[in-house]
């Protein structure tokens, strides 16, 4: 195998092409530092979040419990109890991140993040239904969630459908049925028992309150399947960017690269969401701030994942810390945190005037 | 002009004939969305869990009597159509300002954060304050509008460019967000506070006598007249910042005057009724695909095509669960949506 490095060419985007065999990737150094630095926080993140709480363990013990030598509380405190918690909020975090990245970048907005397009609030109503009508478990709302919101993202992209699917459109049709359904929700609240309806609310708002090893497998497993294949579909991402026309000509199967990475993106989300729920605004805040941090003119794949992974485990952590003993939903957390930062991130880059 | 066949209007310019004849045809129109108004407000009256004959209707609201009908019609009927009229009116007009302001086809009191402070306010209220007549909503909603929306414009127009559409949409979303969780936060722990706001959350004209009207109509009537004023200037800035500002156009007090006239209709409406979604996002569409670009004819046809939707939708929802009833949020969603997306398919809304 060989491995070609070369100067990339246009000298606003400097960065080094690396080729691999057949493969060739742009790297430029700091996005690679940036994503280097979210991986380090993100660990931070973690080894707090394992070594403190209602019964702090110094992190060494920590180590020794994940490599099954610890004592048998700090084994089961650390492995049993915190770690399955956090790695759902590493990979939710990621997914989300992920999702909100890849929609960003096709409706080239910003705004056209799974919360907005629809995705969340279909599938908060599935869950809806199934919590307040049909009465179900927790694996029939989790599957009641992702199939709400396969539906209607399936039901989004059919509408916005006219020779082709435009990304502003696509946005447009996707607040549209965001707000009929968010009324149908708010209609199924009224109608149901006050403990029912306040223990679907809480669900509504996206929890890792309780979260075991069943969640992380499902997550961990589907993820594991969706993320690669997102990433190699990352290249034409990339020239979607462009425009349709644009990436006509450079040879991508527009309509079929749009859907595909549709349905990857839907899949993505659809998992985050039927293991912790509809957490707000990690989607829409990550890919933007991390592009902020990498300071690329479009949103990154593996960047967005890392700044989502990194925003869910800090949300959490301080969710389950701010007000102890009281624990918070995380979803309340992130959208707190995340609609402040956002706007104190506007405030500051508007005033100095970047943008 | 070597074709202007027409006549001289007052400044002495030349008026094309078919100039008059658009004019003539948007009267015309304004008149025939009048004449439906009316019409959906009389069956607003006359329909309901105990149907009235539309003549009995015609007879008692010019009469008035002392009968069943007569009574359920004055304590009940009218009240409740008089609320709609007037918090439609203020949805529509708020909507199409808003969206001839940022510019933007998706402004709606949603998006720019207004309606979220106007809820966080009223479940401050209620949790914290002791609150729960209707009545007191109204106050907290209103301050709670005003400051969401000052917060969203001063974030918005902070730095050198402005308020640029982008810029409030985004400075919208954001203090939305942090408000929605705020007010999670606070429903999730008092079960007493989230049954109450559910409620008032889902948005319904039942339930709303007129003492709620008779807290709410002056902010109403200030935020229309002002709302009316600035048609002409809202087709300057339309024009965008530029060459609005070359025109003369005075972009930052039409744009002060705007969000005051916005959080008045948006905050009276909303504290009156609870969030009504859809009814500011549709209504300055579908004038739009009536009357063209005209803000002055939007805005005239938005304070006639918002109540009538609002009123026919309160209507609806009276007669597909009788006795029970729809809420009238509901029905603007389910009705205000395909109408929505229908136009979204149909005209490239993108380039306002």
């Amino acid at each position: 195998m060989t491995v070609v490095t070369a100067q990339h060419a246009d000298p606003r985007l400097p960065g080094r092409a690396l080729c691999v065999g057949g493969l060739s990737f742009r790297l430029r150094a700091r996005t690679v530092a940036v994503c280097l630095g979210l991986a380090l926080l993100a660990l931070v993140g973690a080894a707090v979040t394992l070594s403190t709480g209602d019964y702090p363990i110094p992190l060494p013990d920590v180590v020794r419990a994940l490599v099954g030598d610890g004592s048998q509380a700090s084994t089961f405190i650390v492995v049993t109890l915190r770690l399955p918690r956090l790695l759902t909020a590493l990979l939710v975090g990621a997914a989300l991140g992920l999702g909100g990245a890849v929609f960003q970048s096709l409706t080239r907005n910003p705004l056209g993040s799974p919360d907005i397009v629809g995705f969340t609030t279909g599938a908060a109503s599935g869950a809806l239904v199934a919590l307040l009508i049909v009465k179900a478990g927790p694996a029939g709302v989790a599957s009641a969630a992702v199939g709400g919101g396969l539906a209607t993202a399936l039901l989004v992209y059919v509408l916005a459908w006219k020779r082709g699917v435009q990304g502003y459109r696509l946005v447009l049709v996707g607040i549209g049925v965001s707000a009929l359904l968010t009324s149908v929700n708010s209609y199924l609240l009224t109608r149901a028992d006050v403990v029912d309806a306040q223990y679907a609310a809480a669900w509504l708002t996206g929890s890792l309150n309780g979260r075991g090893w069943e969640h992380v497998g499902p997550v961990a497993a589907a993820l594991a399947v969706l993320v690669p294949a997102l990433l190699l579909l990352g290249r034409r991402l990339r020239m979607l960017e462009m425009g349709d026309d644009v990436a006509k000509a450079l040879g991508v199967p527009v309509e079929r690269s749009r859907l595909a990475l549709i349905v990857l993106a839907v899949g993505v989300t659809a998992v985050a969401t039927a293991s912790a729920g509809p957490v707000a605004f990690v989607a829409l805040a990550a890919p933007q701030l991390a592009r902020r941090l990498t300071g690329e003119p479009g949103v990154g794949l593996v960047s967005s994942a890392l700044m989502g992974s990194c925003v869910l485990v800090f949300s959490d952590l301080a969710a389950q810390r701010l007000l102890a003993p009281t624990q918070l939903p995380v979803g309340v957390m992130t959208g707190a945190v995340g609609g402040v930062y956002l706007a104190w991130l506007l405030a500051r880059e508007w005033r100095s005037g970047r943008s | 002009m070597a074709r202007a066949v027409g006549t001289l209007d007052r400044q002495g310019d030349v008026v094309p004939a078919s100039r008059r004849s658009v004019t003539a045809l948007r009267g015309a129109g304004l008149l025939v969305a009048l004449a439906v108004l009316v019409l959906v407000a009389l069956l607003s009256v006359a329909l309901g869990a105990k149907p009235i004959p539309l003549s009995e209707v015609v007879d008692v609201l010019v009469h008035r009597g002392t009968s069943n009908e007569a009574v359920v019609i004055w304590e009940l009927r009218v009240p409740r159509t008089i609320l709609g009229l007037a918090v439609g009116a203020a949805l529509g007009l708020a909507g199409a300002l808003m969206q001839a302001l940022t510019r933007n086809p998706l402004a709606d009191p949603g998006i720019l954060g207004i309606t979220a402070g106007a809820a966080a306010a009223v479940v401050v209220a209620i949790a914290f304050l002791g609150v729960t007549s209707l009545v007191s909503y109204v106050w907290f909603a209103l301050v709670g509008a005003a400051a969401a929306a000052v917060v969203v414009y001063l974030l918005g127009s902070a730095g050198r460019g402005g308020a640029t559409p982008v810029r409030l949409a985004l400075a919208g979303t954001a203090i939305s967000a942090a408000l929605m969780a705020f007010i999670q936060s606070i429903t999730l722990s008092h079960t007493d506070v989230f049954d109450e706001y559910r409620f008032w959350a889902v948005g319904s004209l039942a339930g709303r006598d007129e003492t709620v009207l008779l807290q709410v109509w002056p902010f109403l009537l200030v935020g229309c007249l002002l709302a009316l004023g600035l048609g002409g200037a809202l087709n300057a800035v339309s024009l965008g910042d530029e060459t609005g500002r070359a025109l003369g156009a005075h972009l930052g007090r039409t744009r002060a005057l705007g969000a005051v006239a916005i959080t008045l209709l948006c905050g009276a409406a909303t504290a009156a009724v609870g969030p009504v979604g859809f009814v500011g996002l549709t209504i300055p569409h579908i004038a739009r695909a009536i009357c063209g670009l005209d803000q002055r004819w939007v805005l005239a046809y938005s304070v006639v095509l918002g109540p009538t939707l609002l009123v026919a939708a309160d209507v609806v929802g009276r007669l597909v669960a009788r006795p029970g009833e729809v809420e009238v949020g509901i029905v603007t969603a389910v009705v205000g949506a395909p109408v929505f997306l229908a136009l979204v398919r149909r005209r490239r809304i993108a380039q306002l």
